[in-house]
Parts: structure tokens; sequence; C-alpha cells
């Protein structure tokens, strides 16, 4: 039933850029494949998302939502996603995969992971994104939503830092 | 004889014998005398470090621990950098000055980004070290931070005449500040321009110091000695990441045990494009840039 809500272009795609890198889709990871992750980075007040859905009744069709949730302007693949795609319109405090399995938000990463498969796969090995802690033991990642707004996942433009001090000739 | 006008060229039999005495005493000496750090047998080592925290102590006033932490067996150390991701935002570089006490004023950065033309490649003589726009990435640019690059052939060590550098055994090129007599021939030998010279004596605010430091590494230095990146080796001979790698907003910086085959740094060499800065010099880099894209 899930499946049928999706735009299948989204499902096939996924499935197209999976097979085509030879990348098992991402699984239910076991517990010892776990990662340690940050808590999720949610606007001040907005979590759990219940406290206001629960007394609302749920509209699944795609439309530019006008009463709340303005503020988000949907930037990524936004011909052909809406929220519901993956928002869980049942339990509003998850996501959900392709499938209609739920995701806790702290797991989220198996959500961009089902188009994102390279990015996955070495975010998983370490190698797109931070990390902090030991390079001989506990590290900490980030989420990917820690540094792409999910909605607008562009990496932002920031300030540098000074430039150096070019070398200096004292007229003496 | 008598005539001779170059008698020192000819010398007498006690000449000689005096400049032979001479010579083997100055031998002796220098053999019983003070010994650069890399000779120091460790139980003397900590005696050394001793003496080290309370001159910091009396000359500074401040409580900087030196730690004498030795490579650990079966690791050796590299770095690898992702120049499909840097940014250019530059704050690696004050991340490093601030872990490793380099002097403000005069400045010293060991990590120096370059600007460069995505149209050119990585061509160091279009470099733009001093760019300074309001905000970054800028259109049709890429950056590449170049600090120490760890050689495993180091031409600055060769070259020293005092001994006072050299290569450790997990890959971490460091100095011996109180070997360091500041000829600087170390700087001259490095391809890379990783080496810094303190032209007068580093000024730090002390807020601002960071005491925890190592005696091969970010411990204080005097006027007149190099310095260099050393991998923060007082943070990753603890099993700690590097500081730049920590700061890195884009998550380009990666750092690990190359003999691990489980370590990200095995994974880049692995999976991904990788290249060495002028790798025609034969200096074999232990710090790789890579394209993660």
């Amino acid at each position: 039933m899930r499946r049928r809500a999706l735009p299948s272009v989204f499902v096939l795609s996924g499935l197209v850029l999976l097979a085509a890198d030879g990348i098992k889709p991402p699984s239910a990871p076991a517990g010892a494949e776990r990662l340690e992750v940050g808590p999720p980075p949610f606007s001040d007040g907005i979590f759990p998302c219940s406290a206001c859905h629960a007394s609302q009744p749920t509209n699944r069709t795609r439309r530019q939502l006008e009463a709340m949730h303005t503020e988000i302007v949907l930037q990524h693949d936004e011909t052909h996603r809406w929220c519901l795609d993956c928002h869980d319109a049942d339990n509003r405090d998850v996501l959900h995969l392709a499938s209609g399995e739920r995701v806790p938000f702290e797991e989220s990463y198996r959500v961009c992971g089902q188009c994102h498969g390279e990015k996955y796969r070495d975010w998983r090995a370490g190698v797109h994104g931070r990390r902090t802690g030991s390079w001989n033991g506990a590290k900490s990642y980030l989420l990917c939503a820690n540094c792409h707004n999910p909605h607008e996942p562009h990496f932002k433009a920031i300030a540098p830092k000074p430039a150096p001090k070019p070398p200096a000739r004292s007229m003496k | 004889m008598s005539t001779d006008p170059f008698p020192i060229l000819q010398p007498s039999r006690r000449l000689f014998a005096q400049a032979a005495a001479g010579a083997a005493a100055g031998m002796v000496l220098t053999a019983c005398g003070p010994k650069r750090l890399y000779e120091v047998p460790r139980h003397n080592l900590k005696a050394r470090i001793a003496e080290m925290e309370a001159r910091y102590k009396e000359e500074r006033h401040q409580n900087i621990k030196v730690s004498d932490a030795g490579p650990m067996p079966g690791v050796k150390f590299a770095y690898a950098l992702d120049i499909s991701r840097c940014i250019g935002c530059r704050r690696c570089v004050y991340a490093c000055v601030g872990e490793n006490n380099q002097s403000r004023d005069p400045q010293i950065h060991w990590i120096r980004v370059f600007s460069m033309e995505k149209e050119k490649g990585v061509d160091f003589t279009h470099a733009d070290p001093y760019y300074n726009p309001q905000t970054v990435p800028e259109e049709g640019h890429f950056y590449v931070p170049v600090g120490c690059q760890q050689c495993d052939d180091p031409p600055c060590t060769k070259v020293c005449p005092t001994g006072a550098t050299w290569k450790e055994k997990d890959g971490i090129v460091v100095v011996d500040y109180d070997w360091c007599i500041g000829c600087r021939y170390c700087m001259a030998a490095c391809p890379y321009g990783a080496r810094h010279f303190n032209w007068s004596e580093p000024t730090i605010p002390d807020a601002e110091v960071n005491t925890n430091t190592h005696y091969l590494g970010n411990r204080p230095r005097p006027k007149g000695v190099v310095e260099k990146c050393t991998f923060c080796i007082q943070r990753s001979r603890d099993g700690r990441y590097p500081a730049c790698v920590e700061v890195c907003p884009v998550g380009a910086r990666k750092f690990g045990n190359i003999l691990d085959a489980s370590s990200e740094i095995r994974y880049i060499i692995e999976h991904k494009r990788v290249l060495v800065l002028k790798e025609e010099l034969n200096t074999v880099p232990s710090f790789f840039y890579f394209y993660a894209t």
C-alpha cells in the first residue's frame, strides 16, 4: 500500500542506481553494525511531530503546504518528491524507506542511502563526512542531516578564515 | 726551516701531538655531553622531560604537560585529503595554530591553503594562498591545503648538519628544538614549503597556550628553530585524530594507520583516485590527495 503511494520514478531510479553500482540496498543494520551517530538536528520544539499531527486528519495528496512548514523549501529532486516520500504518514515521528519499513530519525542515513548508495558506502567506511574521536578506537559519526539540510542538501558557502599575512619587507 | 713563511703547514712533532690530543679530548667530551633526544635512553628521557616542564613552569608560569609517548608498534600514520570536498575555509589552518602553539606574531601557519583554477588543475605556478573572498568555495576554483607530507624519503632530514630532525618509526618527521641550530638547510631542502622558522621570539597569548604537548611536537619553541607539522603527535600517539581532521566542516581530511587494512586510509587508497604532490621527486609522501567523487 505504501509502495503504491510512492511515485514510481523514485523507486525505479533508486533501484537502477543501486544496481548500477553493484551495492546491496541498505538493509537493517545488525546490532554490532549500528553506527554511533549524534542526535538528529531538529528545529527547536518541532519534535515529536505527533504532538501536532495526532489531532489532524491525514492528507496524502501531494500539494504545496500553506498552513504550516512554509519555511521549508524543498530543493531535493523536488519535481519527483514531496514530504511523504520520506516522512511516514501513519507514524509522524519516524521516516520510512521505499519498502515501507519505518526508520527512526536517528537512522535517517538509511533513507538517504536508498538513492545515494555510493555516498552511503563511503560514509560507512568513514570516508564521506567528518569523523571525530580515535583513529584506532571509538569514533563519532554525524548524520547526513547534520551537514546537509535534507530539504535543501546542497552545501552552503561559508566565510573563510583570514588569509595569511604576505611576507613584509622592513625598510629599515 | 727558519725561513719557511708558513710553519703551520709543516707542523713540528710537538704541534701535531698537541692537535691530536685536543681532538681526542673533544671527542671524549662530546660523547659524554648532552645527547640528541633520539639518542637519549628512555629511562633518561623522563628526567629530560621533567627538566623541560620545570623550565616552562619557571619561564612561562604555566603547567605545560610534555608527553614522551613513543611510536606504537605496527602503526604507520598516513593522511588523505579530499580535493573534491575542500572548500578552502581555512578552519584547519587556525585549528592547527591553536593546537600546536604556533607563533601568532610573527605569524606561523603550518598549513597553507592554495586556491587553484579548475581549468588549470593542480598547478602550483597559478596557485594563490592569499585568496580572500566573502564566501568560499569560489566559482571555478578548488583548494589544495599543503602541510608536511611526512615523506618516507625525506630530503629535509638528510641535510641537517646536527641531526636535529629525523623520521620516527611511525612515519612522523620530527624536530629536536634543543639541537636545531637554525641553519634552515631543511627549509631549503623541503620541496613543499612545509618547514617554518621562528625569526623572532614566538608570541602566544597565555590563555591560548595548549598545555597538552609532546616533546617532539607542540611544546613551546624558542626563537631561532625550525618547526613543522607532526600529524599532531601529541594527539595521534594518544589514539586521537589530528586537530585539522576534527575541525574540517566538510570532512575532507582523513587520517589513520596505513598498516591497518580496515582503516579509512586503506579504503581510500584502494577505492579512490589518489595522487601525491611532486611524485617525480621520489620523496614518497605519506600524505595523499584524493577525489571521492
